[in-house]
Formats: C-alpha cells, sequence, structure tokens
C-alpha cells in the first residue's frame, strides 16, 4: 500500500517545492553544512546538542516560541536549570531570547537563517541537475524527430 | 560562486536560479538549450518526463509516473527512497497550455496545497523556464524552509552523534 509522503519522511504537511523531492536530501545536506563552521562556533554548537533536554527545547521551539516559564514547566525543570540550558543554546547561536516585561521568550536563532540559505542552495543544486537531464532528454528526442521525419509515439 | 560548477558551465547552458520572490511564492528559472515544444513536451509526456525529473544525483528511484496533462487530468508519481514502502505525489492540472504554460496542483499535504506554475519562453530557439510553487499561507512557506533547513528531528541527532563520535575519536 502507499503511503502519503508525509507519514513516511516525518516531514510537516506541507512539502518544500513541487513534488516534495527536496524532503529527502536535506538531512544529510543540513549535516554536511555544519560540518563545514568554523570549529569554535563547531564546539559550541556540539556542546550544545550534546544535552537531550536542550535538544528537547530545540524541538519544542521549531513548534512555537515559549518562556522560560514554558520551557520548564514542559521539562519539569526550575526555572535557574532552564534559564542555563537557554543560555548555553544562546550562545550557540541556536536560540535567541528577548524580555518582554517579566517574561523572557525564545526562539530558534539565527543559524536557522544560514540553514535557509543551505537549503535553497540545496534545492537550487537539485534543479540544476533535474535540468540537466531535461536538456538531454530534449537533445535526444530532436535527434529522434530529424531522423524519423516525425515525432515517434508510443 | 562553487568554482567547479562555475567552470563546468558552459555558453549554451545557464545555472538555475531560486528565489523567494514573496511571502508565499519561490521560484526557479533557468534556460533549457532546445525548442518550446519540445521542452513542453518533455514535461508532459510520461515517457520522456521519468526521464529527467529524478536526476541519478538524488539517490532515488522513480517506481512508477502517470501523467494524464490535460486540464482536470491528473499525475501520480511513486518513489522507492529506500524506505520500505514507496512514497507517492500526486496532483491535478489545472492549465495545460502547449507549449507556453502548464500548471497542477501538489496536493500530498493534508489541506496545504502548493501550486505549481510552469512557464515555457522562447528565447531565440532556446526555452526559458519559470517554475513558481505558491504555497497556501506565508507559514506553509516558512516552514517548508524551516523544515528543510532545521529539522530537529531523532533523524538528525542520529547523524549528530555520528559526528561527535567521529570528532572525539579523531581527538578534536
Amino acid at each position: 500500500m502507499l503511503t502519503r509522503a508525509q507519514h513516511l519522511s516525518g516531514a510537516p504537511p506541507s512539502l518544500p517545492l513541487s513534488i516534495g523531492l527536496a524532503c529527502h536530501v536535506r538531512l544529510s545536506y543540513t549535516v554536511n553544512h555544519m560540518v563545514q563552521y568554523p570549529a569554535s562556533r563547531l564546539d559550541a554548537s556540539f556542546g550544545a546538542l550534546s544535552d537531550a533536554t536542550r535538544r528537547g527545547v530545540l524541538e519544542r521551539l521549531g513548534r512555537s516560541d515559549a518562556s522560560i516559564t514554558d520551557l520548564a514547566t514542559d521539562f519539569q525543570m526550575t526555572l535557574t536549570g532552564m534559564r542555563k540550558h537557554v543560555g548555553v543554546l544562546e550562545q550557540a547561536g541556536l536560540v535567541t531570547t528577548r524580555k518582554v516585561g517579566r517574561v523572557r521568550t525564545c526562539r530558534l536563532g539565527p543559524r536557522r537563517l544560514e540553514d535557509e540559505t543551505a537549503w535553497i542552495e540545496q534545492q537550487r543544486r537539485m534543479w540544476d541537475a533535474r535540468f540537466d537531464a531535461l536538456e538531454q532528454v530534449v537533445a535526444e528526442r530532436r535527434r529522434e524527430e530529424q531522423s524519423d521525419g516525425y515525432p515517434k509515439r508510443r | 560562486m562553487d568554482i567547479r560548477s562555475a567552470a563546468e558551465t558552459t555558453a549554451t547552458q545557464d545555472r538555475a536560479t531560486i528565489e523567494r520572490t514573496s511571502e508565499r511564492e519561490l521560484v526557479v528559472t533557468r534556460t533549457i538549450d532546445g525548442p518550446r515544444d519540445v521542452v513542453f513536451q518533455a514535461w508532459t509526456d510520461a515517457e520522456l518526463f521519468e526521464q529527467w525529473w529524478v536526476p541519478k544525483s538524488l539517490g532515488m528511484k522513480l517506481l512508477s509516473c502517470e501523467i494524464d496533462a490535460r486540464v482536470g487530468g491528473g499525475y501520480r508519481l511513486t518513489f522507492d527512497t529506500g524506505a520500505a514502502e514507496p512514497m507517492a505525489f500526486y496532483g491535478r492540472y489545472l492549465e495545460v497550455r502547449p507549449p507556453s504554460r502548464l500548471v497542477w496542483t501538489n496536493e500530498e499535504g493534508d489541506g496545504d496545497t502548493v501550486v505549481t506554475t510552469v512557464t515555457f519562453a522562447d528565447e531565440d530557439g532556446r526555452t526559458r523556464l519559470v517554475v513558481n510553487d505558491r504555497y497556501p499561507t506565508k507559514e506553509a512557506l516558512d516552514e517548508a524552509i524551516a523544515s528543510g533547513a532545521t529539522s530537529w528531528n531523532d533523524e538528525t541527532f542520529d547523524q549528530l552523534d555520528e559526528i561527535l563520535r567521529r570528532l572525539a575519536t579523531s581527538g578534536h
């Protein structure tokens, strides 16, 4: 039985670009891209990601922004403990925080923007590969038409 | 940008550009070396389409490809992605105007239908292609990009774990 795309890939309902091909190349690319970061940045990122709670916080913020209090509640942790984790994520550029009144709101950080640029470039390369193949098919088709004198049909 | 890619680019071959042109649109453009009636045919004839839509470098195999390129007609593609079950992509054609314009829906996402418009413009015997993906909302496109860019899921972290292990053993 065929399964709908998002159920298999775990991707959200809206698939990136036409006919969703992009979602399959993104994981390996994201990781490769991260490896190219300067070592100090890399250490900070990996240090931040080496903790299960902090990874959970990133997943949580991927769904929506949240206050430190929300996060502390979600992860059954003291405010001080959660502040520390958020601090580490903030240092690595994975999370940004903003204080309005007495509430500090956390969201995914600027690293996300760099990754978006990488995603766009990855998409572009995919389309280039696709268009190269299209060009070959078109050239072949033209040769067939010229030698047959009329288009070959099924 | 990339030295290798630039060197490979010949006089007759452009590189594709991709741009978010509005809150809801992503646009890919490139010029193809060939007349637009043949290029258009390559988008609407399943036998031709399946030869180029999934380039080998994607690491996926197209299992089946059905195209009924008429207004109200549909398409359905299935892929082998290495997962247990094949993955299906499908939608309907909203506009079919050979050799200049093709519009279809991408219906695999629940309720969030992306509409793809492809225009084929003649450029001295070559074909300027503009592929426009229009998302239902700004949020849908944001989400598509974010999910591709930062997919904080188990698989990503498994891969990160592997890298961390490699770095640790290499004395990093």
